[in-house]
């Protein structure tokens, strides 16, 4: 490759990064702007001095530590409750011969083919039914067990197919029985999968919108999404400051987080199931 | 009285040694509906029903007054085929989707292509445009909000350059662009990883062979690069032509679904028919359009994947 064409291809894919970072580097700094500073036209890039205040209004405005609570163990209940469900009914559709077998894994692959906003209306008036409004239950036992779950199942029976037959028929001779083989030799073997499944899943809790504002009324029940949109004045224009330093703090700790465990994620999400 | 105990729980012991009944294919098949119960059960209360209930709900509207359902035969579907808003919602989400879908691949599969290049670095870039995918959809949103407005961060850039941006949110077309760039650029690095693996799982001695032969650098692609790819392909359009009709917290936060109607989706417009304006029985009806019409593009995709993907795995 031509020294010209090398430079060519970096500057290209530097222009290309900018709506991709800047929106992230603006909000994280803006966050510590004072207010004049995020107002300025052109946007400043840095803050002009560091003001940290709008972060303590984040949290008198909103009962906003309770509301990241509130996310973070949903988030951790679901993605665990997930992993679980997923790993066990995929490694039976995987690896397990049973009668009915087929037509049950078509039964719950239905689920892939449904958005959950179809449902939605049926799901709210179900939970109504069982007074389980404005509580977090939908939230949890929704996505764990109904259709978020079944994109799961499918990645990890992708993923438990092509376990080679002769790590099971050894574990077999050493004496264990379908449990054992199960969590002691095909478990451990997944972790890969279980990973990017675990990933998937709790960006999946964390950033849902349409549930929460359906089925909670309560602001200190609300999850973060929810919260964010809720920091406006009287007339119903958002306070952006407090905003953004709201939206920080949701954003930021994931972000660092993900990006530090992207090989996982990446080569996980490339070698399971979801390569064609 | 012991001793026949005794006896008959030797005999049955001795009946079950000769045939015993726990062979180990019924044995396999237990543990198989254990380990998948908590998945069916789930699909049945979670998936099954509320599908039976959507079309049940769909012949019944909500009595705010009485705060039950009352049958109403066809009439939600009636008012569905008269609704005034029906033509600009539809126009709108297909315009939305098209748009997303196109911009979206497109620009997937030119991104992995770049990152695919012997290039120090690429490990780097592909992070950066990987990042908004973990960052919290809303706050997204939120920041990109701020950043349109008329004195927004993306004038000002336009600025430098010596353009005048438009006050993108508050026209027709270009809310309807904005929202689609928004959604794009936060989720084209999914469809760009899973094109980058794809890549690299082409076998280099093909091009080597053609290039041999003299083929240049578009017949490659065209000839080698995408047939070997399809599977990847038909796997991200389903995923992304489903996820385009999905987009709902995007619209609340930017748009609320204005200027007028323009970025009314069928997925907000059936959230303010049910749970704005309490229409839970019209709502329902919108669902199972909905669904008709994820469910019609799944099958056509999966019916061409013949035609246009070269091998399945």
């Amino acid at each position: 490759m031509s020294r010209k064409l090398r430079l060519g291809l970096y500057a290209l894919l530097c222009v290309l990064c900018v709506p991709f970072v800047f929106p992230t580097w603006w909000m994280v700094t803006s966050s510590v702007k004072p207010i004049s500073d995020i107002f300025a036209f052109p946007p400043a890039l840095v803050p002009s001095r560091f003001d940290f205040s709008t972060y303590g209004r984040v949290f008198e405005l909103q009962p906003f530590g309770q509301q990241y609570l509130n996310s973070l163990y949903i988030a951790a209940v679901v993605t665990a409750g997930t992993m679980a469900v997923a790993a066990m009914a995929g490694y039976a559709f995987a690896r397990i011969r049973f009668p009915g077998q087929n037509v049950l894994f078509l039964v719950v692959l239905v689920g892939l083919l449904i958005p959950s906003e179809v449902t939605i209306v049926p799901l709210f008036q179900m939970f109504h039914t069982a007074g389980l409004t404005d509580t977090h239950w939908p939230l949890i036992l929704v996505p764990i067990l109904g259709a978020p779950s079944v994109l799961a199942t499918f990645i990890m029976r992708q993923f438990f197919i092509t376990l080679p037959g002769e790590l099971e028929e050894a574990a077999r001779v050493d004496g264990l029985g379908r449990f054992g083989t199960f969590f002691r030799v095909a478990l451990p073997l997944s972790r890969s999968a279980l990973g990017a499944v675990a990933i998937f899943t709790f960006l999946h809790s964390w950033n849902l919108y349409l549930e929460p504002i359906v089925f909670l009324s309560t602001p200190s029940k609300f999850t973060l999404p929810q919260a964010l949109t809720q920091f406006v004045d009287a007339y119903g224009s958002p306070l952006w400051n407090v905003q953004l330093s709201a939206a920080t703090m949701t954003a930021l700790p994931i972000l660092v987080v993900f990006v530090l465990a992207q090989r996982q994620f990446i080569e996980g999400l490339a070698h399971t199931g979801l390569k064609g | 009285m012991a001793a026949t105990d005794l006896l008959d729980r030797v005999a049955v012991r001795a009946a079950t040694r000769a045939r015993p009944f726990w062979t180990i294919p019924r044995r396999d098949a237990l543990v198989g509906y254990l380990l998948i119960s908590p998945q069916l059960v789930g699909s049945a209360l979670f998936v099954l029903l509320p599908l039976g209930l959507v079309v049940y709900y769909s012949l019944q509207e909500w009595n705010v007054l009485a705060s039950t359902f009352e049958y109403v035969g066809g009439a939600n579907y009636a008012k569905l085929l008269a609704d005034p808003n029906m033509g600009q919602v539809l126009t709108g989400t297909a315009l939305f989707s098209v748009g997303l879908v196109v911009l979206n691949l497109t620009l997937a599969l030119s991104l992995a292509i770049l990152l695919n290049q012997r290039l120090a670095g690429t490990t780097f870039f592909r992070t950066l445009f990987f990042s908004p995918v973990l960052v919290s959809l809303v706050a997204w949103t939120i920041v990109w909000q701020f950043l349109l407005q008329q004195d927004g961060g993306v004038n000002g850039l336009l600025g430098v350059v010596g353009v005048e941006g438009p006050n993108w949110l508050r026209g027709e077309t270009t809310a309807l662009l904005s929202v689609i760039v928004v959604q794009v650029v936060k989720n084209v690095g999914l469809n760009m990883v899973l094109f980058l693996a794809a890549l690299q799982g082409v076998p280099r001695q093909l091009y080597e062979a053609a290039q041999l032969d003299g083929a240049g650098a578009w017949t490659r692609f065209a000839r080698i690069t995408v047939p070997q790819i399809s599977p990847t392909i038909l796997l991200t359009s389903i995923i992304t032509v489903v996820g385009s009709l999905q987009v709902f917290a995007q619209i609340a936060v930017l748009t609320q679904g204005g200027p007028g109607m323009s970025t009314t989706v069928l997925v907000y417009y059936l959230y303010q028919q049910a749970f704005q304006f309490r229409h839970l029985g019209y709502g329902a009806a919108l669902s199972v359009l909905l669904f008709l019409i994820v469910a019609a593009l799944t099958l056509l995709q999966w019916r061409l994947r013949r035609k246009w993907v070269f091998h399945e795995s």
